[in-house]
């Protein structure tokens, strides 16, 4: 049964996958990577890792692809231009990825990785998976987490000095300028006469 | 039952399917950059499967330090490209030429 699940999931991945390659529209490749994301987080679940699945459905589905989808939709693209090339390419990149099939294909299909060394040992069965998680994180790899933390916070930065616009809708002040302002750049002295009263 | 090889064959063909993506799609950065995104997914499976068939949690956290980065890296590359586009009108790699590289 769960292999009838497995199968059915990864088929579903793997068309996705072949579908954000091939399809034309950018927003449709964008909806097809989010189905192939929920599908590999069904695998996932399979494979007892439910706390990476239920991150991954929440911080890909949830965020990234939103991200993706917002800017595809922000961009006004040329389709034409950008789909050039495909057809030339297809043969070679077909090639290319048959090649490799067959190499990596050769490695993880061969009788090692279907030894008893790699017998289902179901750790989660018994423990709450993201307790475990929880253990390893924050003891063993806790340096590693913190540095985690200050990669988001350096990509929060990088993206907002990014894409943020010199538009003239930001009221931010130059302190350079303000500093160096003199009082010859800003008052005039006007001599002139005074008026006489009229009448 | 699943089986190690299975998955191992699952991660190995969607890993040849995005590498092959990149060779049809080299033209489009928004394409690219999805197809880099299914290539992290393909070694997050192989990492998830190896930790569950050896009972051995820590593979799982390198799943997760893995999703933190490829958040980052889509992030930033997403600011990229909105900016390459407000400045050159376009996200064809083809026409990138201004460095004559």
């Amino acid at each position: 049964m769960t292999q009838i699940i497995f199968y059915i999931f990864g088929a579903m991945l793997l068309l996705s996958a072949t579908m954000v390659v091939v399809i034309k529209n950018p927003i449709h490749a964008a909806l097809f990577l989010v189905l192939s994301f929920f599908s590999s987080a069904a695998v996932w679940l399979l494979l007892n890792a439910e706390f990476l699945a239920i991150a991954l459905v929440l911080v890909y589905v949830g965020a990234v692809m939103v991200l993706f989808l917002f800017v595809v939709m922000m961009l006004d693209i040329n389709l034409a231009t950008l789909r050039e090339g495909f057809a030339r390419y297809f043969p070679l990149g077909i090639i290319i990825a048959l090649l490799m099939v067959i190499a990596m294909g050769m490695v993880v299909g061969s009788d090692y990785f279907a030894s008893d060394t790699y017998k289902q040992i179901s750790i989660s069965a018994t423990q709450s998976n993201t307790k475990l998680l929880g253990l390893a994180i924050y003891t063993d790899y806790l340096y590693q987490f913190e540095i985690a933390g200050a990669i988001l916070l350096v990509a929060i930065i990088a993206a907002i000095s990014l894409s943020m616009s010199k538009s003239k809708i930001t009221k931010s002040t130059h302190p350079n300028e303000q500093v160096l302002a003199k009082k010859e750049d800003r008052l005039r002295v006007v001599k002139m006469k005074s008026e006489e009263k009229k009448g | 039952m699943i089986t190690l090889p299975e998955v191992l064959l699952l991660a190995t063909l969607l890993f040849c399917i995005s590498v092959a993506g990149i060779f049809l799609n080299r033209k489009n950065v928004l394409i690219l950059l999805m197809c880099i995104e299914l290539m992290l997914l393909s070694v997050n499976i192989n990492f998830i499967a190896f930790s569950h068939f050896l009972g051995d949690i820590h593979g799982q956290v390198f799943v997760f330090f893995i999703l933190t980065v490829a958040a980052a890296e889509s992030a930033i590359g997403l600011a990229i490209l909105v900016v390459m586009f407000r400045n050159r009108d376009t996200i064809n790699v083809g026409e990138l030429d201004s460095m004559k590289g």
